[in-house]
């Protein structure tokens, strides 16, 4: 109460706040697992693909040990997508609707109490989770939905390089289970973002100013929040022109779907989708320095489904 | 004036006023009430009464309806909608300045042509026609929060005797009909200017842009201190709390307008002024109010007097609204009264009666204004377009922050329309549109400008146009304003200030704007360099700092595909002063503020 005057006294006394959400069970599922929806036949002309996102998330997950592996009975679930952009799904710059509404009806089926779906966006948010199509198939399947609302956001202390004390969207940080669903698309900047840079979206204040140091504050953010799991939604890409895109020429269907609990793995397996290779994407190398995951996804038990 | 005094009541009167057919005792669930009243304490006609509480609940009603009106004058995503559902407002937030005849009367003159929805005040036209003023006192949402302002604010001193001299028909009532005239007067010359005072137009601005985020700023503070509170009831209610406001009365982030102090400032000081004049801004000043005075001359309805029953008690003039001489001894002033009905509610002698077709030898039905005046104020009015564009800021010096919304017409034709309604500002997602000062001249007060630094254009939206009532921002569509399969609608032009940016100047990488820029193909391209630049700490043992190369995308702005919508400048990290910035050339809606030739189209008809 007594004020000693002085700067940076009391930005001296808070400690590192982290939010781990990962589940620390010893299991020999696949750490990182890939479906694909295969090929079709021969002369099957049909615009339909042969899987749909929700069997795809199902394999994927599966590998991993099932949701079940990941969410309790009664669990409080915050799914996070990418809901940065005005864009529809066609332009494939969020998350695609159809893989959130997949994860959120795993969760649910796991038993999940409650799934809260959440993003900080960069434009409109009222419109990009409207247009996004997100906010509808959250609705449909019963899941809350969360606009980043001021007063909901409240200043931690992350201590990282670049990213020290900041304004934090605390619905994305206050549950039991947190799982990343980033779409993987082409950045300008960073070169690739996914499930890392997916964490963006829990800074409220200026953010403007981290794109001078991007990839220490990308990994400062991975390093701030680790998820339970990451669902990687490679259904349709944004190969150029990222990350908002708006040409629908720009993004090209790859009906993929990647879960992991490693998210520098998913990012160094994601930023091949787009041609990148994974020497090139900095935060990567970043990461794995600090302990957050491995870029050398081969490693891991990968399994494709 | 002093009218002479009826000579004899009339037999209806008389036969109304019969105290055997309404004593008190047959009036049975008045009866007490009666008692207390002066006089000969008659009670006022069933009639009067259930018309009395017809008018307040009307008020409460249409003051509601413009409260809901104007918070859902802001988009609000719906889980409802499909991702190809066009963003629009659900509900017509600009209905009552549809109604607005003056709106109406302003914009014929200037534009003569009648735009969209605005017929719709020939509606309250009629209804003036038949029933005087009711509009005043039964719906306009200002003139109700000024009913209210003058029951609530007078001291002791405003009361009693000091009240009925206020309440007294004054000369400076007549203001408003100079105002009326000179405002008429304005828009038949080329400006709707008038809109300053409109009082659906005051009530938009200085609620939707005053008012409003004042309260949520106040809001945000005493929950964000309650959600600090170490109690998790506490904390949950003030969260809860914070999510129905934020999802039925303001929006997701807090609100800034540019200069809405003064807006407050007046709003205050006209519902202050209710403190001395009661209802001062509708007797005195509104300029809507005098548009119906002038018409409700013809009304069907109205009241008649049976002056020698008048004891001069003087209750009627306790209750006046519109200050209309509602007394024995004078004549009403039908131009003045907002058909509150009070004044037969208060009267305890059966002199005051309001009926169909009444008997107009006690009323005066037109303002009583001087003519000289009246022509002087016409004057006044045609000479402030002249007087305003002689100053240098519409010809030869247009201003080049002046950025107009997207689908905002030509400047001259914009300044015919815009009412400075406030609608777009409100509605405007990012915060982007502001009320200009006199950025835009003295002409352009409170016209909406684009302040990119505290909200940039959305792309895909097109709400601004959709709510302004009078067209001067267009109902585009999406794909008009984006330019699918034609050119898109342009509001300026982004320019980089190469000693203030990042990578050109200080040669650290950013390229936010980049990121931002909404077009496709992207109207920021970057060119990617190698550059040197010095180490920030010096060398081994006190050398000179080093050398190293660095790898940066630098920022151009491409001008044939930039749409000016600022979202750059609202992203630039260089907080003060931006280091690209949007300013209005190259606007779609102007033949002559161009840079590129190949945007100049002459022969373009308008």
């Amino acid at each position: 109460m007594w004020d000693r005057g002085g700067f940076d006294l009391a930005r001296a006394a808070g400690t590192r706040q982290t939010r781990d959400y990962r589940v620390s069970d010893r299991d020999t599922h696949a750490e990182l697992a890939i479906a694909r929806a295969p090929a079709k036949s021969e002369g099957d002309d049909s615009p339909n693909p042969t899987a749909t996102p929700l069997e795809l998330v199902h394999r994927c997950v599966d590998a991993l040990g099932g949701m079940r592996r990941f969410v309790s009975r009664g669990d409080i679930v915050v799914v996070k997508p990418n809901i940065g952009w005005d864009r529809m799904p066609i332009h494939a710059a969020n998350t695609n609707p159809d893989v959130v509404a997949a994860v959120i009806r795993t969760v649910f089926d796991a038993g999940a109490k409650r799934v809260i779906v959440a993003d900080g966006s960069c434009n409109d948010p009222n419109r990009c989770f409207q247009r996004s199509g997100i906010w509808h198939a959250a609705y449909d399947l019963g899941a809350e939905v969360v606009l980043p609302e001021e007063h909901h956001y409240r200043n931690m202390r992350l201590a990282g390089d670049v990213l020290d004390e900041w304004p934090i969207f605390t619905t994305l940080v206050e549950a039991d289970k947190v799982i990343s669903v980033p779409v993987a698309k082409h950045h300008n900047l960073a070169k690739f973002t996914g499930a890392m840079k997916n964490w963006y979206g829990v800074l409220g204040g200026r953010r403007n100013r981290l794109h001078q140091r991007i990839d220490a504050s990308i990994v400062d953010l991975a390093g701030f929040m680790r998820p339970t799991l990451v669902v990687m939604d490679a259904w349709r890409v944004l190969v150029r022109n990222g990350p908002q895109g708006g040409n629908i020429d720009d993004a090209r269907d790859m009906r993929t779907i990647v879960a992991s609990v490693d998210q520098v793995a998913v990012d160094a397996f994601g930023c091949t989708l787009i041609g990148q290779r994974r020497e090139n994407v900095p935060y990567l190398a970043m990461g794995e320095q600090r302990g957050l995951g491995t870029s050398l996804y081969e490693n891991l038990r990968v399994k494709e489904v | 004036m002093v009218p002479p005094l009826d000579s004899a009541p009339s037999p209806a009167a008389s036969a109304a006023a019969n105290p055997v057919v309404r004593s008190p005792a047959v009036a049975s669930p008045r009866s007490t009430r009666s008692a207390k009243r002066p006089g000969s304490g008659l009670p006022p006609r069933r009639i009067a009464v259930v018309l009395k509480w017809a008018r307040r609940a009307s008020q409460v009603s249409f003051i509601g309806l413009f409260l809901y009106f104007l918070c859902q004058t802001a988009f609000r995503g719906s889980f409802a909608a499909h991702a190809d559902t066009p963003v629009r407002l659900p509900l017509p937030v600009e209905g009552f300045l549809l109604a607005d005849p003056f709106v109406g009367a302003m914009t014929v003159l200037s534009t003569h042509t009648v735009y969209r929805g605005l017929l719709l005040g020939l509606a309250l036209v009629g209804v003036t026609l038949v029933f005087g003023r009711v509009f005043c006192g039964w719906i306009c949402p200002f003139g109700t929060i000024h009913h209210f302002f003058a029951w609530i604010l007078p001291s002791r001193r405003g009361r009693g005797a000091s009240r009925v001299a206020a309440n007294k028909t004054h000369g400076y009532q007549r203001a408003k009909y100079y105002l009326l005239y000179a405002f008429l007067a304005a828009g038949l010359s080329g400006s709707a200017i008038g809109g300053l005072f409109d009082p659906i137009c005051i009530a938009v601005r200085s609620i939707g842009l005053g008012v409003i985020p004042a309260l949520q700023y106040a809001s945000h503070k005493t929950f964000g201190t309650l959600q600090q509170v170490p109690a998790r009831s506490v904390r949950q209610a003030a969260d809860a709390a914070q999510d129905v406001l934020a999802q039925t009365v303001w929006q997701t982030k807090q609100f800034y307008f540019h200069q809405t102090w003064f807006i407050v400032f007046l709003l205050i000081a006209v519902l202050f002024a209710n403190r001395f004049i009661p209802r001062f801004w509708c007797r005195v000043l509104c300029p809507l109010g005098a548009f119906l005075g002038v018409l409700a001359r013809f009304a069907l309805f109205g009241m008649t007097k049976d002056h020698a029953k008048c004891t001069d008690c003087n209750l009627c003039l306790v209750h006046c609204q519109g200050a209309d001489s509602p007394q024995g001894g004078v004549k009403w002033r039908q131009d003045e009264c907002h058909m509150c009905m009070n004044c037969e509610n208060a009267c305890p002698e059966d002199v005051i009666k309001f009926t169909f077709l009444p008997n107009r030898r006690s009323t005066v039905t037109r303002p009583d204004t001087g003519r000289r005046t009246a022509l002087a104020s016409i004057g006044a009015g045609a000479v402030f377009l002249p007087a305003s564009r002689i100053a240098d800021t519409l010809d030869v010096n247009y201003p080049a922050k002046t950025i107009r919304p997207p689908g905002a017409v030509e400047e001259r034709a914009f300044l015919e329309r815009c009412i400075r309604c406030a609608e777009c500002m409100k509605v405007c997602p990012n915060n982007a549109l502001h009320p200009a000062f006199f950025e835009a001249g003295l002409e352009g007060i409170w016209t909406p400008i684009l302040i990119a630094r505290i909200g940039y254009c959305e792309f895909s939206c097109v709400l601004c146009g959709q709510v302004c009532p009078t067209g001067a921002i267009q109902k585009i569509t999406e794909k008009e304003k984006m330019g699918v399969g034609q050119a898109p609608v342009k509001i300026g032009t982004a320019f980089y200030d190469h000693g203030r940016c990042l990578p050109w100047a200080m040669q650290t990488p950013c390229i936010v704007c980049e990121e931002f820029c909404p077009t496709s193909p992207k109207s920021i391209w970057v060119e990617e360099v190698d550059v040197i630049v010095r180490e920030s700490t010096p060398g081994p043992s006190g050398a000179p700092p080093g050398y190293k190369t660095v790898h940066l995308q630098r920022p151009h702005v491409d001008p044939s595909l930039c749409v000016g919508c600022g979202a750059c400048e609202k992203v630039c990290p260089v907080q003060d002063q931006p280091a690209v910035y949007v300013t209005n050339v190259g606007e779609t809606r102007s033949k002559t503020n161009v840079i590129l030739l190949e945007n100049t189209s002459y022969k373009q008809v308008s």
